[in-house]
This record gives structure tokens, C-alpha cells and sequence, in this order.
């Protein structure tokens, strides 16, 4: 491994970006790759302009992150801030989601969903429209500031810029009714929150996804070297079979000495189709997001040349040996399914169960009291005890809902508020919580002198046909002893 | 770095550090990355020029804004208020009573009252309004001087036995004991007939004879009831409420050295707006008095004029 006498490099401290012009290509992954582009897109795009009717006293917009009102809606599903452990687990399982995906497909977010990937194909795909191909990309590169080059760079940044305003206007889109914020933001009356936000994403799409493309995946994001950790011998990787390949030769040499080369040819198809502009015959990189266009560039070529397709595949590292040493290649499902992606679709099924049973059987309705603590409790002129509280009453429908508040325990105390006059006090209080809303109330609760300290519970009844309640436990203080 | 050398499968140099085995390789850094410190650098020298950086002996570096975070702040604090500024001309404007109780403009003077309560009040009445033995609490429905918001405002603005404001509330309770108005004995009997009126004593012999004693001492201020006046901030001596106490050496000593309570007239202290706002939070502390309206000012008059 040694060598005696190191060569004399010349000493790069840096390196200029090598531009990748991808060539286009047809193929079964690359039909996928635009289902999956379309989809994401489509999702990212359409989601913020679907309705859903909530009633009149919510939103109705399908998906909405209202941070002004603290609410997040999904749908029929309406999260309040101190729910948010419902994102978390969402945000859990899409974690997990990840690990089995990379554990089972290998790097597949990278390869087909990641938004750098699809915004930078999508991108690679306005290059092919202004530039043409491949080759024509790169002799306009070469090419001196001619008029042609200004207009079509111009062209091209141009689209480039109104995909990632496009981009960007689409993300405030969640945060507000699409409907009345595109309206405001051109008419100038958005926040200006929405316009540096469209600003910074337009700005960063633009830059990330124009320029920056394959130097984020190599360079900038952690997600693949964390990958690189989570793939072992039976994750499915894009892997050029070298034993089959190697030597390469090309098809006069194979014609003359059969046996002599391998399958190979060296026509770099697939250097030229890769986006990141990796050789995958180097063995598995970084640089490599496993988007298997290398796959489809190989299998043609293969099939024009009457050779089996899968030179370059999807394979596993334990398949590759075995073929090697001359197995025959395992389905596919069984590279799917092993213990590991076995135990993560099953903590992931969990999380996914919990958290469906925990919206299912969450309360819409609910008491939290506060006790004034300073002072504990107050003489009144006719020797009544009297506590102060703070009882808030929560209402997560999206409609007001009538609802009484009961005194249990605590013989003879009655309770008043700010808004029930202190002659009228009595121990059950009718209160009617506007939707969606939570109402503070003021209680002052009065029991006869003499009475003890002691716990008693504000009870919370629904008055409406869906009923519901809850019960909140609280002290009573009193001068003397505790019974 | 002896042990630099080429790594032969990547063909890239190492950076000529071994540990246990592992090797670095000397990739060069994008192009960009440089670019992008490089531009940090120039910031971070822009940041110093336009910043305060530099520490000096004494103080530091100023920087070409001017920026400082006592300057922002007094900033903020500016912008705060003039952000207030319409509410508390609102509150100026409107006459105490009719400043409805759950209107914003309510919510905002309780609010804006709790802040000076804690800052002017807390000293004597307790953080939680609770009062002190000799300092009344705000909590209680037992008012000294009048329960509604222009009473409480009024006895905030001039202060109680204030020396400085003419239009102070004022009485004097004589010292009946001490200036031998009445001897011991009688005090002790007064004192009696005083707690029994609340059932806190019974109403034995000395309560009987003190009876009479308190119609002839006590009822001018007090009233023949004993239920007090608050004309006089006579307190109402049959409730449960006991300012300086309500043992029979409490009230011994009441009779017989006096009290008299001081409040500053928080008027020459603090602008007519705090004091409007520092009555509404007093008042909603769950003992206010509704306020209403007087019938015609002459009748109020001569209702007061009592002896």
C-alpha cells in the first residue's frame, strides 16, 4: 500500500465546480422519476388550494399552519399548539420512514423524493428545453458571449427565477388562505413576513436548485453520510457488477477474442446521464444518489448490443457476491424484506397506531384551573372564606358550545364571576365557550366561615347533544386545620 | 508530515495524520466554500467597522451606527409607548364609571393598573392586595371610605390623613383611653359590647353597660347600628372584617390609644391616568361596588351631612 516515493502533486487547496451536463434518457426508472416529480410537485403545489368545509367558525382550508391563531388543520384533523406532540410523531414516523426506506431501497429518498433532487431535475429538464442535450449544453458553455448565449442564459435564468418565486409563493400558501394572501401579496397588504419569506426561498430555489444542484447532496447536506451509516451487505444499492463487466473492451475486441473482455463497453452512457456526474464503475460514493438513471442508459445500450440488461443494478452487496461465485440472483422481495426492515416497519406501524388511537380518543372539551396563591384566601365582611381562581374552559369544536361549570364538594360554598353578579352567586354556572376558543374565566368562590380547608372539584358539562366533560380538583384554603 | 503519501485507490493525497490506522485524504474544498469564507471574513471585518468590537481600556469600539443595546432599548421603550399612547388618551377621556367592565379598554386599564399597583401599592397592601393588620385588604367587600371606582379613585388621588392634599379624606378618632375620655373599666366594657355585636363575645353584663357607654362615645361616628360611616371612615364594627384586630386586646387597644391610618394622596405622585387605571384593578379585585349614580348633587349633599 505504501508508495516509497510519493508522487509530486501539485497542491489544490480548492477546486472550481466540474459542471455535469446530464444526458437525457427513457427508461423504466426514469419514467418513475417523473411520476415521482410529478407528485411532489402536484402535493407541494395544489395542496394549499384545496377546501375543505369547516363550518363557519374555522378555516376553510384543507391544510393550514395558522400561526397567528395558534392552529394547525389537516384536513378533518385540527391540531392545537398543546397537541403538538401529533406533529412530533408524524415527524418520528417520517424519521423511522426514512431509516426503512434506506435500510430496504438503499438511498431512494435521494434518488427520486428529495426536493434538491427533484428541483434540480426539474431544473436539469429547463436546461434541455433552452440548451438542448447534453452536447449542445456544453458546446454553448464553451462558446464566447455571443448574442444567442446572452439571450438564452437570460432565458434560462429566467425560468429558473420564476420556478423558485413559484416555489416560494407556493410555501406562504400554508400559512394563510391561499385565496386572500395571493390577492394581498399582489396588492402589497400581506405580511411582510410573507414577502421575505417568498424572497429568501426564491433566493435559495433559485441558487440551490439552478447552480448549487449535486454540491449540495456532496458537500452540504448530512442526510448521506447518516445514510452511508444505515446501509449494511443486504441494502439494495445501484451497483455496477464489475466481474461481469470488467475488462472493458469494446465490441470489435469482444468479436475478435470472445471471452477476452467483459460486458462493458465503455460507452460512458452512464457517466453521462448521472446527474452528479459520477462514474458508478468507481464503486459506491457519495456522489451516488441512486436515481438508477445509469441503470436505464446500461440496459440500453446492453439491449442494442443482444446482452442480458443489469450490467448496472439494483442490487445487494450479499447478491453481488453470491452471483459472482456463480448463484443465481434472489428475487427481489426477499432483498426487501430482512429482519431490519421487518423491526422498522413494525415501530413504525406502532407509532402510526398510537398516534391514531390517541386522535381518536382525544377530549374536544376540557377544565384547567389556577388557584390564586397570594393571597391564599380572603375574609369577607360577613365572615365568608373566600378563594380566588382562574378556570379556563376549552372548546376545540368549531362551533360555540353551552356548557355549565359545577361546584362538587365543598358544602355551602357558591362561586360568582366577573360576569355573574356576586348576589346571584350559586354552585353551578352556566357559560356558553365561543368555538373553537379557550374562555378564561374569573371564579370567586365563597364557603361559610368555619369551613375547613379542603379539596373540591370544578366539574365541566357539555350542555349540547355530544355532551362530553371534565373535572379539575383544587384546594380550598381556610384559616385553621386541614380536615 | 513525513508520512504524507498518495492513497492508491483514489489517487489523492493524505493529509499525513494517522489514527490507529485511519488516514485522511487531502481533498480540495470547493470552490465555493472558500468563496463563502471568505465573504464571512468581509462581513465579520464590516461587522466590526459598522459594530461596538473592539474592547478598549475603558470602554470599547462605538462603530459607525451607533448602535448600542441601552439605545435600542430606549428605543423599544419609546415605540411601547407611543404604542400606548391611544389607549391611555382613551382612558383619560373616559369618565371612570362609565369604563365598562370586559370592554378592551377595561381589560387594558386592570392591566395597566396591575403594573403600578405592584410598583406603588404593594409596600403596605401585599402583592396580592391582601392587605396588612392596619393596611385594609382590597379583596374583601368592606370599604372604609366607599367601594365604587370614583370612591376608590378619589381616596387613591387625595390619600387618606394625607398632610400634603387639602381634599385628603379626614377624620380623627379620639384617643379615649389615653386622653381619659373613658376609664379602663369603661373601655373594657365598650370593647365587649362591640364584639358581641359580631357574636365574638357574648353579650354578658360588661357588653350591657358598655352599650350605653357606645351610644354615648362611639355612635356619632359609628352609628347607633355600629355599622359605621363612611363619611367619616368610621369602619362598621358588626362584620368580620378587623383592620387592626379582633380580639378583645385588639380592640382594648383601639379604643384606647386610636388609630388613625395614613395613605399618601398618590395625585401629586402619579399622572391622573395610573390613578383612573390603579382604581379599576383595585375594584376588580372581587370586592368592588357598583357604582350608582347619585340623584341630584344637593340631595347627595345634605344625605352626607350628618354629624
Amino acid at each position: 500500500m505504501h508508495s516509497p516515493e510519493p508522487a509530486k502533486q501539485p497542491s489544490h487547496l480548492y477546486e472550481k465546480r466540474k459542471a455535469v451536463f446530464p444526458k437525457a434518457v427513457d427508461g423504466r426508472f426514469r419514467r418513475f422519476k417523473w411520476l415521482v416529480m410529478a407528485l411532489t410537485l402536484g402535493v407541494y403545489y395544489i395542496t394549499p388550494w384545496l377546501r375543505w368545509d369547516r363550518g363557519p367558525y374555522a378555516p376553510n382550508q384543507a391544510v393550514l399552519v395558522d400561526l397567528a391563531h395558534r392552529r394547525f388543520y389537516m384536513f378533518s384533523i385540527e391540531i392545537w399548539p398543546q397537541e403538538f406532540y401529533f406533529v412530533a410523531g408524524l415527524l418520528i414516523m417520517a424519521g423511522i420512514g426514512l431509516f426503512l426506506v434506506t435500510s430496504a431501497v438503499g438511498r431512494a429518498w435521494c434518488g427520486y423524493a428529495c426536493p434538491q433532487t427533484v428541483w434540480t431535475d426539474l431544473y436539469q429538464h429547463v436546461d434541455r428545453l433552452i440548451d438542448g442535450d447534453r452536447n449542445a449544453q456544453m458546446r454553448l458553455e464553451a462558446a464566447p458571449w455571443t448574442g444567442k448565449k446572452i439571450f438564452k442564459r437570460g432565458l434560462k435564468w429566467t425560468i429558473y427565477l420564476l420556478i423558485a418565486f413559484w416555489t416560494g409563493g407556493a410555501w406562504i400558501m400554508y400559512f394563510a388562505d391561499a385565496p386572500t394572501l395571493t390577492v394581498d401579496f399582489w396588492t402589497g397588504k400581506a405580511a411582510p413576513v410573507a414577502y421575505a419569506t417568498v424572497g429568501v426561498l426564491t433566493a435559495t430555489t433559485f441558487l440551490l436548485g439552478g447552480f448549487m444542484r449535486e454540491q449540495v447532496c456532496v458537500y452540504m447536506c448530512p442526510w448521506p453520510r447518516i445514510q452511508t451509516a444505515m446501509l449494511d451487505e443486504k441494502s439494495l444499492i445501484v451497483t455496477y457488477k464489475d466481474w461481469r463487466g470488467e475488462p472493458r473492451g469494446s465490441v470489435k475486441k469482444a468479436e475478435k477474442n470472445p471471452g477476452s473482455v467483459g460486458d462493458c463497453v465503455d460507452c460512458d452512457q452512464c457517466v453521462a446521464v448521472c446527474p452528479t456526474g459520477y462514474d458508478i464503475r468507481n464503486g459506491p460514493d457519495i456522489r451516488c444518489i441512486t436515481c438508477a438513471l445509469c441503470i436505464d442508459a446500461c440496459d440500453k445500450v446492453m439491449t442494442q448490443l443482444g446482452r442480458p440488461r443489469g450490467l448496472i443494478d439494483y442490487a445487494t452487496l450479499e447478491d453481488c457476491a453470491s452471483e459472482k461465485a456463480g448463484g443465481t440472483p434472489r428475487p427481489i422481495s426477499k432483498a426487501l424484506f430482512h429482519t431490519r426492515t421487518l423491526i422498522y416497519t413494525a415501530v413504525w406501524g406502532a407509532i402510526g397506531l398510537g398516534l391514531l388511537f390517541a386522535l381518536g380518543s382525544r377530549s374536544r372539551i376540557d377544565i384547567a384551573v389556577q388557584k390564586d396563591r397570594n393571597p391564599p384566601f380572603s375574609q369577607q365582611s360577613n365572615g365568608d372564606i373566600r378563594n380566588d381562581y382562574t378556570v379556563k374552559l376549552r372548546n376545540m369544536e368549531a362551533r360555540p358550545r353551552p356548557m355549565e361549570v359545577t361546584i362538587e364538594g365543598l358544602p355551602g360554598g357558591v362561586m360568582w364571576t366577573d360576569d355573574l353578579p356576586r348576589d346571584k352567586a350559586a354552585r353551578s354556572l352556566a357559560v356558553t365557550v365561543a368555538a373553537d376558543q379557550v374562555d378564561p374565566l374569573r371564579v370567586y368562590v365563597v364557603a361559610p366561615d368555619g369551613t375547613a380547608p379542603q379539596k373540591f372539584n370544578f366539574v365541566l358539562k357539555a350542555k349540547d347533544a355530544e355532551g362530553g366533560g371534565d373535572v379539575s380538583e383544587v384546594r380550598f384554603d381556610a384559616p385553621g386545620e386541614e380536615e | 508530515m513525513a508520512n504524507k503519501r498518495i492513497d492508491e485507490p483514489t489517487g489523492v493525497e493524505t493529509v499525513g495524520h494517522e489514527w490507529d490506522g485511519i488516514e485522511e485524504l487531502n481533498n480540495p474544498l470547493p470552490r465555493w466554500w472558500v468563496w463563502t469564507t471568505y465573504l464571512t471574513i468581509i462581513f465579520a471585518i464590516g461587522y466590526m467597522i459598522v459594530y461596538p468590537a473592539i474592547p478598549l481600556l475603558h470602554s470599547g469600539t462605538e462603530g459607525l451606527w451607533g448602535w448600542s443595546s441601552r439605545g435600542q432599548l430606549a428605543a423599544e421603550l419609546k415605540a411601547a409607548n407611543e404604542a400606548k399612547g391611544e389607549t391611555l388618551a382613551a382612558i383619560a377621556a373616559a369618565p371612570i364609571e362609565t369604563i365598562a367592565p370586559g370592554s378592551d379598554l377595561y381589560n387594558k386599564a386592570v392591566a395597566g393598573g396591575k403594573a403600578a399597583f405592584r410598583q406603588n401599592c404593594v409596600q403596605c397592601h401585599g402583592a396580592g392586595a391582601a392587605g396588612n393588620p392596619g393596611y385594609p385588604s382590597l379583596k374583601d367587600d368592606d370599604w372604609l371610605w366607599g367601594g365604587n371606582v370614583q370612591e376608590i379613585e378619589t381616596t387613591i388621588a387625595h390619600g387618606i390623613r394625607s398632610p400634603d392634599d387639602a381634599a385628603t379624606r379626614s377624620s380623627l378618632m379620639p384617643s379615649f383611653g389615653r386622653d381619659g375620655i373613658l376609664a379602663p373599666a369603661q373601655v373594657n366594657d365598650v370593647a365587649s359590647y362591640v364584639l358581641s355585636l359580631s357574636g365574638k363575645a357574648p353579650n354578658d353584663a360588661a357588653a350591657q353597660s358598655g352599650a350605653a357607654i357606645f351610644t354615648a362615645n362611639c355612635a356619632v361616628c359609628h352609628g347607633n347600628d355600629a355599622k359605621g360611616s363612611r363619611a367619616f371612615g368610621a369602619p362598621n364594627l358588626t362584620d368580620a372584617v378587623w383592620l387592626y384586630g379582633g380580639s378583645h386586646d385588639k380592640v382594648v387597644a383601639s379604643v384606647t390609644n386610636a388609630h388613625a391610618g395614613v395613605m399618601p394622596a398618590w395625585g401629586a405622585k402619579l399622572d391622573p391616568v395610573t390613578i383612573k387605571m390603579l382604581a379599576l384593578y383595585v375594584h376588580s379585585l372581587g370586592g368592588g361596588e357598583d357604582f350608582v349614580e347619585a340623584p341630584t348633587t344637593p340631595a347627595a349633599e345634605s344625605g352626607n351631612a350628618q354629624p
